[in-house]
């Protein structure tokens, strides 16, 4: 049951009974002859980049399927007062009600300065920690619990590894990516708790030399299974395979790109979601103002396992994703300590993938070689 | 057989990050300094890299040899340093702003064209391998290299002797020392200039073709980070010398793998400032080898960057 | 094509003095530029012919979008402040015959020095508090580009190579600071400053969508032209732009002018940058790094270092690229269209300066002599 429709406290009830459909097959179908629709999807960067950008537009190609529905769409477009500009352009000349403007950075103060002029316009944006306290009615914020998705590339990665070393190359120290990093070596730690993951930031969302750079320094310094968080892993992925080591996806498919040395890839799944949240539109519904999904609700899925998976990796694999998907799973729990030494979590704590503080975090933990500043 | 090298790993990361990064640097540089040699300047080598390395990736693509592509990236660059050429050739008309136009309409041209060329994946230009006799995989894969970096040394070394020994190399230094002087020995400075520089966007186109077929080895429209700016640079640190180039290229590139070479080593706090140790480092030694008294030496007496 | 004259065939039809002798060596500077800049439409034109879409489209786009509205004025407005602080960066230096293509470094800079200072300060009533913002970020631009300048002067470091060196410096530097030593605990996904405080914020000028950034660059802009024009240090400057060793041959301080003129114009782009601060982004973060800095190079060569026409000129290009997004939208160009139209319209407009001069039809002296 996909998340758009329902208020939270419906989808927390919901979810665990209608795990594992995918929010498409399980929206209501409604008929489409409701008054037509304008969305308009802005990305920071081009939208075929194999990765941040080419997730949300393959959510747009989508809704642009749907019947009834206008999509607009703009690339390349700077978190400043341009993208302040390109979503007034969207609602002023093509009479746009449904915005996604798509990059982080968008929300504050962009989204937050636009939307109380454009009381009628719906303003959804990915990953912003919306409050209704703070925050304008007609702003919605959605996001994937995607950490979980590295814990399972992490899983993969664990049993390819013959080093004991994996590798992550890494945009910034920010909470989305630190969660991701230290899922990705919790994921690996389930295969051999030995296994440490070197992290290296490259300092920018997309710059491909140094992203190529970053991969070289993490081979040679002997990580065989590496993986990603930048806007657009196209670079990491073909260095790392040039490099002979195993490669682990991020945001979406990388595996035409070397598919012998591709093990599976956490993606985001926006075409479901953004099919849903736009027909709840047009049914004149609400979307709700905080939604998240994971793999349960169909925000985020893994790549196909790739040739290179042996079948124990495979076993657990399938065995760790059941789990999740059965809800309330914790790939941060304790005893657990950062690689500072401080204590994240005592014996018996756990947060769970829908705890909220996860969204604030700011620690790398034991066993990531590394620093968040 | 143990792998970790400690902090020996750093050295190694630099030399092969020199070896990888430098490459474009170099092919820009040289184009420079031929286009500089003779009395020009051209801002714009940073468009002309960019647009290399789209459309070198993109016939390399099309017909599946990355030697095409490099030929294409070539005659790319030739077009728009002609361009450039005969636009300065034209009384009171800027080189450095005509640079600077080239610059934004080769990055314009390169990105309008290559959007359908971002997810296909070309095929990658051959590289030799130098380390067959270390058994250390960091080595190993250090000395990977790339046969336009040993084509870019090549080049280097001919242009030195190109300028010293060479009647056309003669011609190129008097035309940019003193155009009255080339006049008055019946030369045509307009017309050697505009040779030179299409054949330094020649250089410069390949140096983009280095970018997106080799390394980072795939086309986008983050592919260059600047290399073509600091590649100009590189040419006045280099006092217009085509074998100083190749060292300024190399420090340039060595440099640039200082930031995650420290990383992994397990320094990682004020990773940016790493990251700025190539442009401090070039700042510095500019500021250490310039003089307020003497004209830089080197300098073309024509250049007008120089005046 | 050297020695022909494009137009004015000798007819002999006005006399060489009178009105139409003023007007016609009035016009030569407007007429020039606007015809190029015609001309880069047309070569433009072609290009959009060649691929099948069509110019009348494009520009009645890039007229609604840009200038067709009240909307679109707003937006080209409000993108035009921050060019006319980094175009003048570039021409104040121009004046001495510098070449300053690092802005973007004073821009980050005087972001990311108003965004830390702004949290100390924020017990100061807003009217005392903004200037102090303001001030900040302009010393923190002036200090970089000054030094830029003084490298020029006292260690012959060519300043074109040295300022963009350091911007690319400034901005590592920036990043440094604000995911750093400045960085606000609370600013999750997007590393930045703590946030000003509501009264430390620069408001919209009264009846608009446009920041007062766009007031006060507009009035930089005249008080550069006062100081190039009518003050004796404007007048020194262009004599040692012309000629260094005559200016010091007749006394003048040309350090000090060199210093003087590139810290003026990185005091500006400083500026530039707190006013995204203070009046866009509330924070100072990564996104201060934008290319403003680049575009402003762009400007001021187009406006030939004259700081009244960076006004225009910043608002022609600030409308292109206000348009950019109905462009992408209604025709399916890409977004680099933009980029290809400023490409061509700068070359046109540069390559006209060969013109000056050489036109029969702004020159009264020379009409009637066929």
């Amino acid at each position: 049951m996909s998340s758009p429709l329902f208020s939270r406290r419906v989808l927390l009830k919901a979810g665990a009974a209608l795990a594992g459909t995918s929010a498409l097959s399980a929206m209501p179908q409604i008929a489409s002859a409701s008054s037509p629709l304008t969305v308009g999807f802005i990305y920071v960067g081009p939208k075929d980049d194999f990765g941040y950008n080419q997730a949300h537009a393959e959510g747009a190609a989508a809704v642009k399927a749907l019947e009834g529905v206008t999509v607009v769409e703009e690339e390349n477009v700077a978190e400043t007062v341009d993208v302040q500009k390109s979503m007034e352009s969207m609602i002023n000349f093509d009479g746009a009600s449904l915005l996604f403007p798509t990059s982080f950075g968008y929300f504050d103060p962009h989204i937050l300065e636009v939307a109380p002029k454009y009381a009628d316009v719906r303003f959804q944006h990915a990953a912003g920690l919306w409050s209704a306290d703070k925050h304008p009615m007609n702003v919605g914020s959605y996001f994937g619990y995607i950490g979980m998705g590295q814990y399972l590339n992490g899983i993969t990665a664990g049993h390819a590894s013959k080093t004991k070393k994996i590798g992550f190359v890494a945009a910034k120290p920010i909470p989305q990516v630190l969660l991701n990093i230290n899922s990705f070596l919790l994921g690996a730690r389930q295969v051999d708790p030995e296994i440490t993951c070197q992290v290296i930031f490259t300092g920018e969302w997309s710059l491909a030399v140094k992203e190529a750079e970053a991969t070289n320094a993490l081979a040679d310094a002997g990580c065989d299974v590496i993986t990603c968080h930048v806007d657009g892993p196209k670079v990491v992925m073909e260095t790392a395979a040039g490099r002979d080591c195993f490669i682990c996806g991020y945001h979406a498919n990388q595996s035409p790109l070397a598919p012998e040395k591709y093990l599976t890839g956490a993606e985001w799944n926006w075409a479901g979601v953004y099919t849903g949240m736009v027909e709840t539109v047009m049914a004149g519904g609400t979307i709700d103002n905080f939604v998240r999904g994971g793999l349960a609700d169909g925000f985020i899925k893994m790549s196909p396992l790739g040739p290179a998976v042996s079948d124990a990796a495979r076993n657990q694999f399938e065995a760790t994703k059941a789990e999740i998907i059965k809800g309330g799973f914790a790939a941060i729990k304790g005893p657990l300590n950062d690689n500072t030494g401080s204590v994240i979590a005592a014996a018996g704590e756990a947060f769970v993938e829908t705890d909220i503080k996860l969204e604030s975090m700011d620690y790398l933990v034991e066993g990531v070689i590394g620093s968040t500043s | 057989m143990d792998t970790d090298l400690g902090l020996w790993a750093i050295p190694i990361a630099i030399i092969g990050g020199a070896i990888r990064v430098s490459t474009p640097f170099l092919f820009v540089s040289l184009g420079e300094v031929l286009t500089e040699r003779s009395g020009r300047i051209n801002l714009g080598l940073e468009g002309t890299l960019v647009f290399g390395a789209m459309s070198g990736y993109a016939v390399a693509y099309l017909t599946g040899s990355p030697w095409a592509g490099v030929l294409a990236a070539a005659l790319a660059g030739s077009v728009l340093g002609l361009v450039h050429g005969l636009i300065c050739s034209l009384p009171r008309v800027n080189d450095i702003a005509i640079g600077i136009a080239m610059m934004l309409l080769g990055m314009g041209l390169a990105f309008f064209f290559g959007k359908p060329y971002i997810q296909p994946v070309a095929p990658d230009l051959p590289s030799i391998n130098f380390g067959w006799w270390s058994d250390l995989p960091q080595v190993q894969a250090a000395l990977r290299v790339n046969v336009l970096f040993l084509i870019g040394i090549a080049a280097a070394i001919f242009m030195w002797w190109m300028f010293r020994a060479t009647r056309i190399g003669l011609l190129i230094r008097v035309v940019g020392d003193s155009t009255d002087a080339a006049r008055a020995m019946g030369l045509r400075p307009a017309l050697i200039r505009t040779l030179a520089t299409a054949a330094g966007g020649a250089f410069a186109g390949i140096g983009g073709a280095y970018l997106s077929l080799f390394y980072p080895g795939s086309w986008n429209e983050g592919i260059s980070s600047g290399q073509g700016l600091m590649a100009v640079a590189l040419v006045i640190f280099a006092r217009w010398n085509p074998i100083a180039c190749f060292w300024a290229a190399l420090l340039f590139g060595g440099a640039g793998a200082l930031g995650p070479a420290l990383q992994s080593a397990g320094f990682s706090e004020g990773y940016y400032l790493f990251y700025a140790a190539p442009y401090v480092l070039t700042l510095g030694v500019l500021i250490a080898t310039s003089s307020p008294t003497r004209a830089m030496h080197g300098a073309p007496g024509e250049l007008s960057i120089t005046k | 094509m050297a020695d022909q004259p494009l137009t004015g065939g000798g007819t002999g039809v006005f006399a060489a003095d009178g009105w139409q002798a003023a007007l016609a060596r009035r016009s030569e500077a407007v007429l020039i530029p606007l015809g190029a800049l015609l001309a880069g439409f047309l070569v433009f034109s072609l290009f959009l012919l060649i691929l099948g879409k069509s110019p009348a489209e494009f520009f009645a786009l890039v007229y609604k979008a840009g200038f067709g509205t009240w909307f679109s004025w707003q937006n080209t407005l409000s993108r035009t402040a921050p060019l006319l602080f980094a175009a003048l960066c570039v021409a104040l230096p121009a004046r001495l015959g510098l070449v300053v293509i690092g802005g973007e470094g004073a821009i980050v800079l005087g972001g990311v020095m108003a965004g830390g200072l702004a949290g100390a300060i924020t017990g100061l009533p807003g009217p005392l508090a903004i200037p102090l913002l303001a001030l900040t970020g302009g010393l923190a631009g002036a200090a970089w580009i000054g030094a830029v300048g003084a490298l020029r002067h006292y260690r012959g470091v060519n300043e074109t190579i040295a300022s963009l060196l350091m911007a690319y410096i400034a901005i590592a530097l920036m990043n440094h600071l604000v995911e750093g030593p400045l960085r606000d605990p609370a600013s999750l996904n997007k590393p930045s400053t703590a946030p000003l405080a509501d009264h430390l914020r620069i408001g919209d000028m009264p009846g608009m969508d446009v920041h007062w950034g766009l007031a006060v660059g507009i009035v930089c802009c005249l008080l550069s032209w006062v100081l190039i024009e009518r003050t004796t240090w404007g007048f020194a400057a262009r004599v040692a732009g012309g000629n260094v060793r005559a200016a010091q041959v007749q006394g003048l301080p040309v350090g000090r002018l060199i210093v003087g003129f590139t810290a003026l114009g990185g005091a500006f782009a400083g500026l530039a940058g707190a006013f995204e601060v203070a009046a866009v982004h509330g924070s100072a973060n990564g996104s201060l790094a934008t290319g403003y800095g680049y575009t402003g190079i762009l400007i001021a060569f187009l406006a030939r270092h004259n700081p009244l026409a960076l006004i225009p000129v910043a608002i022609l290009l600030a409308g292109f690229e206000a348009s950019s997004g109905l462009v992408q939208r209604r025709m399916g160009l890409p977004d680099a269209t933009t980029l290809v139209l400023q490409g061509f319209v700068f070359i046109a407009i540069l390559l006209s300066d060969t013109l000056y001069g050489r036109l029969r039809i702004f020159a009264p002296e020379r009409w009637g002599r066929g």
